[in-house]
């Protein structure tokens, strides 16, 4: 049993079958990947994980709960974070701002009127920001708008934002899109080093085999809305339908 | 002091200095002089200047912090008028129990309006909250005869049935508005030399509550309440997928400043106790949309300058008229002063709204961050000018 | 039912004035994307235009006449108009007589003139601004324009009569079988709500059959990959934004004897377009001329003695409260597509 559980299901857009009858099981503290072709349903399949869709039919569950027909935020607080293709953090603020938020939520739920103490007098809050920065390494920002950062640092932040809730699963949308092959492989440490820190399971969707295969623990091939195949990385590589299905048109 | 940092203290030691002496600050020049007429401190002027204050303190709430553009608030002022004007009919003549009917009322009027109106963004909730607000105009003027007075406007008459305190006084007029006794109305006048300075009690009465007013909207921009409605501004797809409900968080503000426009209205009817639905007009709400831009919204003390800035110079500008202008410009040749009086023309007395739409659309154009960020630049400017190699260094860090 | 279809064609002349506003304002949103504040404005000042062609045709020189006597015993002094000692005394008083027409012609040149130095002056900076700057810019430049024109014409309305021909009322009520004058309706309403129709579909022939209104329309749909094709759409908004500009003073033009002009009247029809844009859906032509009409329609019934003692005011929020309840149910309006001006 595993701690996200998803089963049959089905999303159509119109007359266009985005997902048919997909089942996946995420066990606890592994690396979980979703690989496949360009319209393979992956992004559909994780706005089904989040909230942002509503499967036509099937069931997602977290923890033996289900997470259909709740907002966003319901979700994220049943423990499920989620980092964006492109980084979304709020470029308003500051570092330190930014790195507060997730653990007021954290801390005091998806609404709380704090209208007349200082913000920077909870310290507690400060306090797990600013060790939350160190570990991203990013203490040195602080103070720093965030809309002026590199998009490497931007990645981190948002990394940052989502661990500080301490989420019990943590989902990737192709995390490395559109970066530089340096950022890519400091990407690639931060994940393996929150892998072995960290008492957390990760889903990620990712194009970039490289990233793939460093990560995952298992993975999951998609095609044309429907689970290919579901197996370890090394069965993966040689797998022929996935050759055919994927790997096969760059390999 | 007071939970404030030591930039925030003595900001709010600043209004403080500004409002308690502004009897002497408005009236620089001597009666009688030709620029007596730039003087601006008189009771009725100074009130307007916090009561507006006020009314755009509590705007920016809603607007600097959450970025929602609401252009209805003036329902909000309205409502808060007509409530405080029945409370001096009905009640007493004291303004306490108004003001505090004002603020419950508006705030109430504010639940409805933006629980509806929140469900949408954008230009969506202008527009909503557009329609409100003229949709509580019409039924004032309307149907809602009954408690508004229609066309006339709410005002006491010598029947009012006041439970506590008496209709008409002794000698057979309507009893003025007060606190605990103290008439909103009594004013201390000073001379000193030419200068005549005016104390008045109802002036220090709005001072005194826009200084809480302020001091609340320092704690609400400082707390961690302020911080979630930037960041609602900032990115809500962010907000939500952080655990965060951002609606709940906008309904706080949006009532919140409701209750600022109802606090302002109050104080304006406990001044001058009377109520008429031109205060809701929308025309009305753009003016204190007016008055947080040109201040600068999203900071702390723009709203204030903003409002003080066009309520001051839309009496000033009011007031001057061709005599004047041939009085400043009789230095030059004939021709050319009239000239140069016909080109002013336009822009004074009852051209202020020109002169007043024009500096609006300077400032969105190129000063976004209105009074504040211009006096930022200029400061900088400044700065720049006395150390001129270390700002240069400075302001060019390595990319 | 001879009230209902008074109350029909009440609202059409009304419904009309809306439907030209809220298709010019959601032209520039839907083409620029700008949201345009100021075009009630324009709409005054087509009002307005009016008002100047027929006080230029009423300007007159004065004759002093030494064999007649006025009622102090001076000569009397005879005024003229420059136009009928030019045209001669009929053609002159017919000319004066047909200035609100006549002002049609007057007008567009200025409205594209106004349309094209507000675009380029000013919109086209705002492009890439938020919407939020987007509404104060133009908001102030509507209270710019309006003081404007009350500096010039006062802050009185100004009656500008339509012609002769066209004063007095048609009986619908006769023709279509019911007693006489129970269904009675001003010429000139009649002339308006044809003009509105004729501007209404000349605005959608020109969109549908010429190549540019073919890039235009493939510009509200996907601008990004419009411009991508190496089409200048700059210089196509710029035109855009005239022809809105002279769609809402033709409105203005021909409305000038229905309400006389006042300098404030843009603010007041601007209010209620934006409703009507809203209610038809941001950027859709058809939904934004629907919803004028409807918009228009319902006012006029709601004002009905009946409907008025049976919901109190009903009249006077009646679109608004239309406008509320399609935004909370039908986000998008009647027409409006997905994608525009959501977040």
């Amino acid at each position: 049993m595993g701690i996200l559980e998803v089963k049959g299901v089905n999303k159509r857009f119109g007359g266009l079958q985005a997902l048919g009858n997909v089942n996946l099981s995420v066990r606890e503290n592994t690396v979980h990947a979703i690989i496949g072709p360009n319209g393979a349903g992956k992004s559909t399949l994780l706005n089904c994980l989040v909230g942002k869709l509503i499967p036509d039919t099937g069931s997602v569950m977290f923890d033996g709960n289900s997470v259909l027909g709740r907002q966003p935020h319901e979700i994220n607080q049943m423990g499920i974070s989620r980092v964006f293709q492109t980084p979304e953090i709020f470029g308003d603020l500051t570092v330190m701002e930014n790195m507060m938020i997730p653990i007021f939520a954290k801390r005091d739920g998806a609404f709380r009127m704090h209208a007349v103490g200082n913000m920077m007098s909870e310290k507690d809050i400060v306090e797990a920001a600013e060790k939350m920065l160190v570990d991203m390494n990013m203490a040195d920002k602080r103070n720093m708008h965030t809309a002026s950062m590199s998009r490497g640092d931007k990645r981190r932040l948002e990394i940052g934002m989502c661990l500080a809730q301490e989420p019990r699963l943590l989902l990737l949308d192709e995390p490395t899109a559109g970066m530089a092959r340096a950022d890519t492989n400091n990407t690639i440490d931060l994940l393996k080093q929150i892998k072995a820190e960290r008492d957390i399971t990760i889903a990620i969707i990712e194009h970039d085999m490289h990233v793939v295969f460093s990560l995952a623990d298992r993975i999951t091939v998609l095609a044309q809305g429907t689970p290919l195949v579901e197996d370890d990385p090394q069965n993966i590589k040689g797998n022929p339908k996935v050759r055919e299905a994927y790997l096969g048109e760059s390999a | 002091m007071l939970g404030l940092n030591k930039k925030d203290a003595t900001l709010l030691l600043l209004v403080a200095i500004l409002a308690l002496c502004a009897p002497f600050i408005l009236n620089p020049f001597p009666e009688g002089s030709a620029l007596a007429q730039f003087n601006a401190g008189y009771p009725d002027l100074m009130q307007r200047f916090v009561i507006f204050g006020i009314f755009a303190i509590g705007f920016n709430i809603l607007f600097g912090l959450t970025g929602y553009l609401s252009f209805g608030h003036a329902a909000f002022l309205g409502v808060g008028s007509y409530s405080a004007v029945w409370m001096f009919k009905l009640l007493s003549m004291n303004v306490i129990p108004a003001i505090i009917l004002s603020m419950i009322v508006s705030g109430l009027f504010a639940v409805v309006i933006g629980f509806v109106s929140l469900r949408r963004s954008g230009i969506y909730f202008s527009i909503l909250t557009l329609a409100f607000a003229q949709m509580s105009f019409n039924l004032a003027y309307s149907v809602l005869t009954p408690i508004t007075n229609g066309e006339t406007g709410l005002q006491l008459t010598l029947n009012d049935p006041r439970i506590l305190g008496e209709s008409a006084t002794a000698d057979g007029s309507i009893p003025v508005t007060n606190l605990f006794g103290l008439e909103m109305r009594s004013t201390f006048q000073m001379d000193v030399g030419a200068w005549l300075f005016q104390f008045n009690v109802g002036y220090y009465l709005c001072a005194f509550i826009m200084l809480l007013a302020f001091y609340l909207s320092l704690r609400i921009f400082r707390s961690p309440f302020g911080m979630m409605l930037r960041a609602v501004k900032s990115n809500q797809q962010r907000m939500r997928y952080t655990g965060l409900n951002p609606r709940p968080y906008t309904l706080a503000a949006f009532v919140i400043s409701g209750m600022y426009a109802g606090l302002a209205g109050g104080l304006m009817a406990s001044m001058d106790p009377l109520a008429g639905a031109e205060r809701m007009q929308w025309t009305a709400s753009g003016e204190v949309v007016l008055m947080t831009i040109l201040g600068g919204a999203g900071t702390l003390i723009g709203p204030v300058l903003g409002a003080g800035f066009i309520k001051y110079f839309e009496n000033i500008f009011s007031k001057i008229n061709d005599n004047v202008l041939h009085g400043w410009f009789s230095f030059m040749p004939d021709g050319l002063e009239d000239f140069v009086v016909g080109i002013v023309h336009p822009f004074i007395g009852k051209g202020w709204h020109l002169t007043l739409g024009i500096l609006f659309m300077l400032v969105v154009i190129f000063l976004p961050g209105g009074l504040v960020e211009g006096g930022q630049r200029i400061a900088r400017a400044l700065r720049k000018d006395k150390s001129d190699d270390k700002s240069n260094a400075k302001s060019n860090p390595a990319e | 039912m001879d009230a209902f279809i008074l109350q029909i064609l009440n609202g059409l002349d009304k419904g009309s004035a809306y439907a030209l506003i809220a298709l010019g304002l959601t032209l520039i949103f839907g083409t620029l994307g700008v949201v345009n504040f100021a075009h009630g404005a324009l709409f005054m000042i087509g009002a307005f235009c009016s008002v100047t062609l027929s006080k230029l045709l009423n300007l007159s020189y004065e004759v002093v006449d030494p064999t007649k006597k006025d009622f102090l015993g001076r000569p009397l002094v005879e005024k003229h108009t420059y136009i009928e000692s030019w045209f001669g005394p009929e053609t002159g008083a017919a000319i004066i007589d047909w200035s609100v027409p006549l002002a049609i012609l007057f007008s567009i040149p200025i409205m594209i003139g106004i349309g094209f130095v507000m675009e380029r002056g000013l919109i086209k900076h705002f492009y890439k601004r938020p919407h939020a700057d987007q509404i104060l810019v133009t908001f102030g430049l509507a209270i710019v324009l309006q003081e404007i024109v009350k500096y010039f014409y006062g802050a009185n309305p100004i009656p500008t009569p339509a012609p002769a021909a066209f004063t007095g009322s048609f009986d619908f009520g006769t023709m279509l079988g019911f007693d006489p004058n129970t269904v009675i309706y001003p010429y000139w309403r009649l002339v308006y709500f044809s003009f509105a129709a004729l501007i209404i579909g000349a605005v959608f022939a020109f969109l549908q059959f010429t190549t540019f209104g073919m890039v235009v329309r493939a510009g509200m749909a996907d601008r990004e990959t419009v411009g991508l094709l190496g089409i200048n759409i700059d210089k196509r908004f710029t035109i855009m934004f005239g022809l809105a500009a002279a769609v809402a003073g033709l409105a203005g033009v021909m409305y000038a004897p229905i309400n006389s002009p006042n300098y404030h009247m843009g603010m007041d029809f601007l209010v209620l377009s934006f409703v009507v844009v809203v209610v038809g859906g941001m950027g859709s032509l058809p939904g934004a001329v629907a919803a004028g009409f409807l918009l228009g329609i319902l006012e006029s019934f709601a004002s009905m003695n009946e409907i008025k003692s049976l919901i109190p005011g009903i009249d006077q929020i009646i679109i608004y409260l239309v406008a509320i309840i399609i935004l909370l149910t039908r986000p998008r309006g009647l027409m409006g597509r997905k994608g525009v001006m959501e977040d």
